[in-house]
């Protein structure tokens, strides 16, 4: 079958997808309901002497698309597995829609799982799959059947009622997997890497197809990845985790033009990272620093919440492609910082062009250049060429952790 | 198999790589003395194979000759099935056998499945010896556990054993219950490890969205859980069906009176000299035994099609499984 | 209803949840483990204690046994060494001789067959699975003078040729009865094994015997000395085979148990032999599990 880029504009079957929304929608909460869907207050997770998730505060907003992102061990599919309750927090509380859940077992909670090799049951088929949740709930087998056809519908799959489950592409069982969970109106729906196991291309399309399906049925997504691309893709909120530790949440474009700490800036798309102290300040955000090789750099301080001294180091961050390069000498002009540089390595990447450059005053900057029509400057420069690598100050992120 | 740009490294591997330089040249006699390799392989399978068949095959086509004594040959018939099958002796015997085929199987089946289920979450300190003694009870050789089970069921419930010392009453003596408990002592331990390499092989999560989905433990268990275990309980049913079935060393210390099963008439009969009749009576021994294996095989196999469970080898993929647990 | 319902979560909530339920998980296991627990204490573990005390004792007039400690039990069997000598020749020389028939037969099934694997490998499950007595009885018609043995004697002008009641007779029941036993293991850790290893050997200019020896057969060694395990300890107290096709003639650890037990009715002479049978079974499984343990990648095939 073939996969188009938004549910919402192409779904064969409006009605369908209205009817699991207002099911969402009346089955769980009403409109005025102030809780947050999902709350954990000072939670932590210890297994043996390993601290997987650290006194962790969260609040998830009610229908948001929420992210947990970081790299491997950093705990956030423990956190994911304390909200489905397979496994209980050693210290701290969840709450559920306002209600704390300690005690209550996975199979009493109004949250379903999307996993992260679907874990579709091998010896039943896809509706019977799909209406395992409800038969659970003793829900009659008329309604289930109307209900695990909307579900089915409303992920695309109409036709594959019967099939086995073994029998589809993976990315049919994940829509399996996903109209699974969606059919039961959970509170939440958790999704545990549900994408990892497809092939680049599918996950683009499916990372586009997931959130307009959560736009559609209005459920608070709670996703986990290690992939920033994805969550920068999906998300409403991404909370950055690393070390059971919750590093900065904020939505996707804060996190990159305001990342709060050097793993944010890094993890978060890619950086330049020159190391300083600051010279002066204008009592805000605004500070001017001296780097290492006696550079002189202004910018804003990323995090409101640090009132760092005159003479704290500091890391100043640039983003690839807010600079620019170009062969010549340095000038500096006001609002721009500018270093002389020998260019190192260049890279064709297609729709754009990275170029390595060595400088004396910042270290190696890494430049993207668009290959935009009639950028004509992969040809020009090569290894060894003296080059001027410019940016705009407003570009310069200070990072005070 | 092209690195012949790679710069060759100053390492052993040069003198490793050393001939293939001149493999140009060399290879069409490591062709020639490979495809006499492939030939031997196959004809050493084909004959081991042979070699497995052939006492079966013998065994079948003798069961049909019709004279009167085993070292001539009269002609193809039924005579002897007819025979043996109208003997009243034999049909008790072969009673005897399924009932303790049945009994062993089904007292094998549920403690074996039990005990699989449960062992996982043992505390350490019980399962290590807990295993140790499955493997013993699986290793050891047969007549030490015949000929040690019937020393104590003598010393306690045979005659003037201690139950009867401290009852008074007359000894409960030897039967039934004696051949199927010690019949089930391995057969447990079989079902044990057939399960267990089962459950081992099961995807964990299968449960945990089964929890995810409102299951409760029990109904998970019901509706999730065992029907993924169904094949290797019922390959444990069967198989423990045929080892008590024509078993003989257990059954022959442990058999009181009135118990006697077909292995034991077949093998008294081989003392006595064999006739045609026991030919007869091997070859029907056969083909419960395979009768059972093909049904076993058919359901197991159809029920891995079914879940598309990466084996579909039915009881023979089930039981190489568990080699591997 | 949801399941946050107010309701359920006063009767779950509990200060320490996930105690409460591991230890009712716990006692629900013991209770699942208890009739195997017992079956193997009444049955194997108390049974095997009395063989061990009784080889201490003396043999009461009437036959049974008398309480006492002595090692003359001991002596004797050790004295009349003959079957311990005749059962390890006959179950080594027949554990070499599956494993030089099982290896090839394992490596062509899973390195051969492709899509035929599972064929062969129920080919392999139906000798294993039918009667085990059938079978060697049969070896009993192929092999007496009506058979091969008659048509061999005739031909080479040895009319008095014979297999049956020797070793040799025997030694091809064992072979025939165990095989299977030994191929299991082998093919499990054959077929397991990545492919791409013996091509990388090959790629590293090793040749087909070279890879064989260096590569296949190293990863192959665990599942060779599980299946080796397997064949070789209830061959040494195998009874009926060399009953049926030595014709009493080959005097085995087997016979001299059953000779003891049931015939003489010297309880505790029988059971000192049952003892020292026992005793070899313990060393040769240590001897395994010690060499299991000492390189980790044998983990993988256990016994059976």
């Amino acid at each position: 079958m073939t996969v188009s880029p938004s549910v919402a504009e192409n779904s064969p079957t409006p009605s369908t997808a209205a009817g699991l929304r207002a099911g969402a929608a009346g089955g769980t909460r009403s409109a005025t309901d102030a809780h947050p869907d999902v709350e954990l207050i000072g939670v932590t997770k210890r297994f043996g002497d390993v601290v997987a998730v650290d006194r962790m505060n969260l609040s998830i907003p009610a229908s948001s698309f929420t992210s947990l992102l970081g790299p491997s061990g950093c705990g956030k599919t423990t956190t994911l597995r304390m909200i489905a309750g397979f496994e209980q927090p050693t210290e701290g509380e969840i709450l559920l829609a306002g209600r704390p859940i300690a005690g209550v077992p996975p199979y009493q909670r109004n949250v379903n799982t999307v996993f992260q090799h679907y874990a579709l049951f091998p010896h039943m088929d896809v509706a019977q799959n799909v209406g395992y949740g409800l038969r659970q709930r003793k829900v009659a087998k008329a309604e289930e059947q109307r209900r695990v056809g909307e579900a089915l519908e409303l992920v695309r799959l109409g036709g594959y009622a019967k099939r086995r489950t073994w029998e589809m592409s993976g990315g049919q069982q994940q829509r399996v997997a996903l109209a699974r969970a969606l059919v039961n109106h959970p509170t939440v729906l958790l999704l545990d890497e549900p994408l990892g196991a497809l092939d680049l291309k599918l996950r683009k399309e499916m990372q586009l197809e997931l959130k307009a399906l959560q736009q559609e049925v209005g459920i608070t997504f709670v996703y986990v990845t290690h992939d920033q691309e994805e969550a920068l893709t999906m998300s409403d909120v991404i909370v950055v985790m690393r070390d059971g530790l919750v590093q900065q949440m904020g939505g996707p474009s804060d996190l990159y033009e305001q990342p709060r700490n050097r793993f944010v800036a890094d993890f978060i798309g890619s950086s330049n990272f020159i190391a300083g102290t600051i010279a002066s300040s204008d009592g805000d955000d605004r500070v001017t620093i001296s780097s290492e090789r006696g550079l002189t750099l202004h910018g804003r301080i990323t995090d409101r919440s640090a009132s760092p001294a005159i003479g704290d180091t500091v890391t100043v961050v640039v983003r690839p492609e807010r600079l620019e390069v170009a062969a010549g000498d340095a000038a500096t002009a006001t609002g721009w910082t500018a270093v002389a540089g020998r260019i190192n390595q260049g890279t064709y990447l297609g729709d754009q062009t990275e170029y390595r450059v060595h400088t004396d005053q910042a270290g190696e900057l890494i430049v993207r250049l668009q290959n935009t029509m009639g950028a004509n400057i992969g040809q020009s420069l090569g290894p060894g060429d003296p080059v001027v690598v410019r940016w705009r100050e407003e570009a310069n992120l200070v990072l005070v952790a | 198999m092209s690195d012949h740009s790679l710069p060759a490294p100053s390492s052993p591997a040069v003198s490793l790589a050393a001939p293939r330089s001149l493999g140009g040249r060399a290879r069409p006699s490591i062709n020639r003395s490979g495809a006499l390799v492939e030939v031997w392989l196959r004809a050493h399978t084909a004959l081991t194979l042979a070699f497995l068949y052939l006492p079966i095959v013998v065994v079948v086509v003798f069961s049909f000759n019709t004279a009167d004594r085993v070292t001539d040959w009269d002609g193809f018939g039924l005579r002897w099935y007819e025979h043996v099958l109208n003997d009243r002796q034999i049909q008790r015997y072969f009673l005897n056998s399924v009932i303790v085929g049945l009994a062993t199987a089904i007292i094998a089946t549920i403690i074996g499945t039990m005990a699989a289920l449960g062992i996982q979450r043992a505390p350490r300190w019980f399962r290590v010896p807990f295993d140790a003694i499955t493997y013993v009870s699986v290793i050891v050789p047969e007549l030490v556990i015949a000929l040690a089970t019937l020393i104590f069921f003598a010393t306690t419930i045979g005659r003037g054993g201690i139950v009867q010392g401290m009852t008074g009453g007359p000894e409960i003596g030897f039967g039934y219950h004696t051949i199927v408990s010690a019949l089930a002592l391995f057969n447990i331990s079989l079902v044990l490890l057939l399960v267990r390499a089962r459950l081992s092989s099961m995807d964990r999560t299968m449960v945990e969205a089964s929890y995810d989905l409102f299951g409760t433990p029990w109904r998970t268990f019901w509706q999730i859980t065992f029907p993924q275990l169904l094949p290797a309980v019922v390959a444990g049913f069967l198989l423990s069906f045929t080892f008590a079935f024509d078993d003989y060393l257990i059954t022959t210390f442990l058999n009181g009176r009135g118990t006697s099963t077909i292995p034991l008439y077949v093998f008294s009969s081989i003392r006595k000299g064999v006739t045609p009749a026991t030919n007869a009576v091997a070859a029907i021994i056969l083909l419960v035994t395979l009768t059972l294996l093909l049904v076993g095989q058919f359901v197991l196999s159809r029920n891995a099609r079914r879940v598309g469970a990466r084996n579909s080898g039915g009881v023979a993929g089930i039981v190489t499984e568990s080699q591997g647990g | 209803m949801t399941a946050t319902a107010p309701a359920d979560e006063g009767r779950l909530a509990s200060p320490r949840p996930a105690r409460a339920g591991h230890s009712r998980a716990g006692w629900l296991a013991a209770l699942l483990v208890l009739p195997a627990a017992a079956w193997y204490l009444v049955l194997l573990v108390i049974p095997l204690g009395i063989i061990f005390v009784f080889s201490f004792g003396t043999r009461a007039p009437t036959g049974g046994y008398i309480a006492g400690f002595s090692f003359d039990n001991y002596a004797a069997a050790l004295e009349n060494s003959e079957p311990f000598v005749t059962s390890l020749t006959l179950s080594i020389s027949s554990t070499l001789l599956c494993l030089l028939v099982g290896l090839p037969l394992a490596y062509f099934i899973a390195t051969r067959a492709g899509k035929r694997k599972a064929l062969f490998m129920v080919l392999l499950v139906i000798p294993f699975w039918t009667s085990f007595l059938i079978r060697t009885y049969a070896w009993l018609l192929i092999l007496g003078p009506e058979g091969i043995t008659g048509f061999l004697g005739d031909a080479f002008g040895a009319p008095r040729f014979r297999i049956l009641g020797t070793e040799f007779g025997v030694l091809i029941g064992l072979v025939y009865g165990y095989l299977p036993l030994m191929v299991f293991p082998l093919y499990v850790t054959l077929e397991r094994m990545d492919r791409t290893l013996v091509e990388a050997s090959k790629d590293l200019g090793a040749g087909r015997w070279a890879t064989f020896r260096q590569v296949t057969l190293p990863i192959a060694l665990p599942g060779l000395i599980t299946g080796s395990i397997l064949v070789f300890i209830p061959m040494m107290g195998e009874y009926v085979i060399p009953e049926i096709l030595g014709y009493g003639q080959v005097y085995t650890i087997g016979s001299a148990l059953v000779l003891r037990f049931l015939e003489a009715r010297n309880w505790p002479a029988g059971a000192a032999y049952a003892a020292v049978l026992i005793l070899i079974m313990l060393v040769t499984i240590t001897l395994y599990l010690w060499f299991t343990n000492r390189g980790r990648q044998t983990r993988d095939v256990s016994v059976l």
